[in-house]
């Protein structure tokens, strides 16, 4: 949360271009505190509460990024962003393409997404795939803090409308994030960690996840590399082709619902590629149930992958059990 | 709900006075409900977040009790009072809240999304103005079952403000369905104050603009509540249309459970814990401060009897986790 609110603090001390856009954003400092401070620093002008309008919210940065700013919306729970999807989809995501290729659409949606808060079926989604299905758009997953900085400000700077996915749970975590501004381009999958036995796709709280899992397997001989893709599309996929090759095992996972998610893409991907011949396994996929997410802790907690799931699903996938 | 049967004292010329009394009994219970609801959340007993409508109790108890058992409800985030008002039994509301197979919801729902279909109340609401277009439907549905029925759609100030309320109330405009939009301005939408979300003084002047009648009420008090909702209800049934209702009141606790309130001064949430509705209301009915005591004590009393029903009721069982999803 301190790497995100600090990314948008040094963007906007540098380019006065950039500004925030959002529902209680200002005093309130955002329903999860990423904005706090940043008013007092940038006045209400640059941090800008607005009523409860999705639609109007990625409309003004839409309409503020064509002109020459560089606007950064906050939807303050990413499933209400399903208010603001013709302006999305239908209006930021395509205008570059049906203008010739004359508009440049300079915005990054941050949106507060997934499920473990206990807040239930309306805000607790996990939406990120409906976006990588749309042309145009890019779409971006941090999983630590040290991501979520070098990734917003690359977003950022980028020329093209991006929506980028917190997770409320990830908030909280703690990491080593350098003070100074830097980047991570968008479109390197990063392998966060290296293994031989199985090639472990997660994305955003799944990363950490899966790196509890893997140090479980570890003592018992098992040896998982994990790969984190940061952004879906563009998506970086040799690191991925490249260690199916190796692992000869893919599991992926994902808190989004499994039917339609990206799991399925990323499958395709592997399948679709020269790794394909090297699977001595089918690529399995670990995700969400198909289902909204339950108020009750209980419920909420089965209805997505946890630590035992993955350690469980992986195990079995490296022992032939599946 | 409504209707008065004996020849009974009418309270403000229009609310017997049994009724009355019981309406009474229930913003005390809807406030016991929510206090305790803070504490249990303290405890670590319930998670997620709640929204508390202490000091807004007025518009619930004067709004779904001037309807008929036949109508619907179309509840809001901050919808206790109008669960409760609606008829809902408290056991079965607090095992929802704690998340119990024995809640309307079997625990699937919560606080926030807690409905009664069999009482035609159709659900609170996690998304802010969702309710308003379904009540659309809901309208149409009525006209071409030709009932006479009505529908009670709440929302906020801040719902005001989406799409979903502008396309909402222009289609019950032009239909003449019969819905009452009943509009709860607290005065905030989160942190944004009223004055800093509208360019006009009064959300009622937008019924204007889709033809249909507004206006603005004191929604502290239960008395111009009820009148209001009982004439609205009359003018739908008569198939004249939709009305815009403003009940201007007040939330004294922050928005949720992460609100730090620095948007708004101690003084002025002090100013209106002072025109406390409940108080105000048991002035109306000449109730004493003696039989308040008596009265907080057995809402305390049925609230302590709700909890141990719901610590009673299981747990939901994981292997019915995908139940319920299709028909
Ligand atoms: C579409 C949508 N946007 C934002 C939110 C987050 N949110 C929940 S309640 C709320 C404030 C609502 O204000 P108002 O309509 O005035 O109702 P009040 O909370 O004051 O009763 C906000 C911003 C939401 N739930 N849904
Ligand atoms: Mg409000």
């Amino acid at each position: 949360m301190e790497a995100l609110r600090e990314g948008m603090r040094q963007a906007m001390q540098q380019d006065e271009r950039v500004f925030v856009i959002g529902e209680d954003i200002g005093v309130y400092g955002g329903a999860f505190g990423v904005t706090a401070g940043l008013i007092d620093e940038f006045g209400p002008k640059r941090i800008i509460d607005t009523p409860i309008s999705e639609a109007g919210i990625a409309g003004a940065v839409i309409g503020a990024a064509i002109t020459g700013m560089r606007p950064i919306g906050e939807i303050q729970f990413s499933d209400f962003v399903v208010i603001s999807m013709e302006q999305l989809v239908m209006q930021g995501a395509k205008m570059r393409f049906m203008f010739g290729g004359k508009a440049d659409v300079p915005f990054v949606m941050r949106l507060a997404g997934g499920s473990g808060t206990g807040a239930a079926a309306q805000h607790s989604e996990s939406l990120e795939n409906w976006f990588v299905h749309v042309p145009g758009l890019k779409v971006v997953m941090p999983s630590s803090p040290y991501d979520a900085k070098g990734l917003l400000l690359a977003a950022i700077q980028d020329n093209n409308p991006i929506m980028f996915f917190e997770h409320k749970l990830l908030y909280k975590t703690k990491g080593p994030v350098p003070e100074e501004m830097y980047t991570i381009p968008l479109g390197q999958s990063h392998v966060v960690r290296e293994g031989k036995d199985l090639t472990l796709i997660a994305t955003s709280i799944m990363v950490s996840r899966a790196q509890q899992a893997a140090e479980q397997l570890a003592e018992e001989g098992i040896e998982i590399e994990i790969i984190d893709p940061r952004t879906l599309k563009p998506l970086d996929e040799k690191p991925i082709v490249d260690s199916v090759i190796k692992t000869g095992k893919a599991l992926i996972v994902h808190e989004a619902v499994k039917t339609g998610g990206f799991g399925g893409e990323l499958a395709a991907v592997i399948m679709e590629s020269e790794a394909f011949a090297y699977l001595d396994a089918p690529v399995r996929r670990l995700a969400g149930l198909d289902m909204p997410i339950p108020y009750n802790r209980n419920l909420e907690y089965h209805a997505v992958p946890q630590v035992e799931n993955i350690v469980e699903e992986a195990r079995k996938l490296v022992k032939g059990q599946y | 709900m409504a209707g008065n049967s004996k020849n009974e004292k009418l309270i403000g010329g229009i609310l017997p006075e049994s009724k009355a009394r019981d309406l009474l009994y229930k913003m005390v219970l809807t406030r016991t409900f929510e206090e305790n609801a803070e504490e249990m959340y303290a405890l670590g007993k319930v998670h997620g977040t709640m929204h508390l409508s202490i000091g807004q109790e007025a518009i619930a108890a004067g709004s779904s009790p001037a309807l008929k058992k036949s109508d619907y409800l179309l509840n809001t985030h901050r919808g206790h009072g109008h669960f409760l008002m609606w008829g809902g039994d408290l056991n079965r509301m607090m095992a929802e809240f704690m998340g119990k197979e024995a809640g309307y919801c079997r625990g699937r729902g919560g606080s926030m999304h807690i409905a009664d279909v069999e009482s035609n109340n159709l659900g609170a609401q996690g998304i802010v103005a969702g309710n308003l277009p379904i009540s659309v439907g809901v309208g149409l549905s009525i006209q071409m079952r030709k009932t006479d029925q009505v529908v009670l759609t709440l929302f906020g100030d801040g719902a005001s403000n989406e799409g979903a309320f502008h396309e909402s109330l222009n289609m019950a405009a032009i239909w003449d369905l019969p819905v009452i939009y009943l509009c709860e301005n607290n005065q905030y939408a989160m942190s944004m104050a009223f004055e800093r979300a509208f360019r006009i003084e009064q959300v009622s002047e937008r019924a204007a603009a889709y033809g249909m009648v507004g206006l603005t009420i004191d929604g502290n008090d239960v008395i111009a509540v009820y009148k209001a909702v009982s004439e609205a209800a009359e003018r739908a049934r008569k198939g004249n249309g939709p009305t815009l209702i403003e009940a201007v009141t007040y939330r004294w606790r922050g928005h949720s459970k992460s609100d730090r309130q620095l948007y708004r001064t101690r003084e002025e949430v002090k100013e209106w814990m002072e025109k406390d509705p409940i108080q105000r209301f048991a002035k109306v009915l000449g109730v004493n401060e003696a039989q308040m005591k008596e009265i907080q004590a057995q809402a305390k009393e049925d609230i302590r009897k709700a909890v141990e029903f719901a610590e009673a009721s299981p747990e939901p069982d994981v292997s019915t986790i995908l139940e319920g999803i299709y028909a």
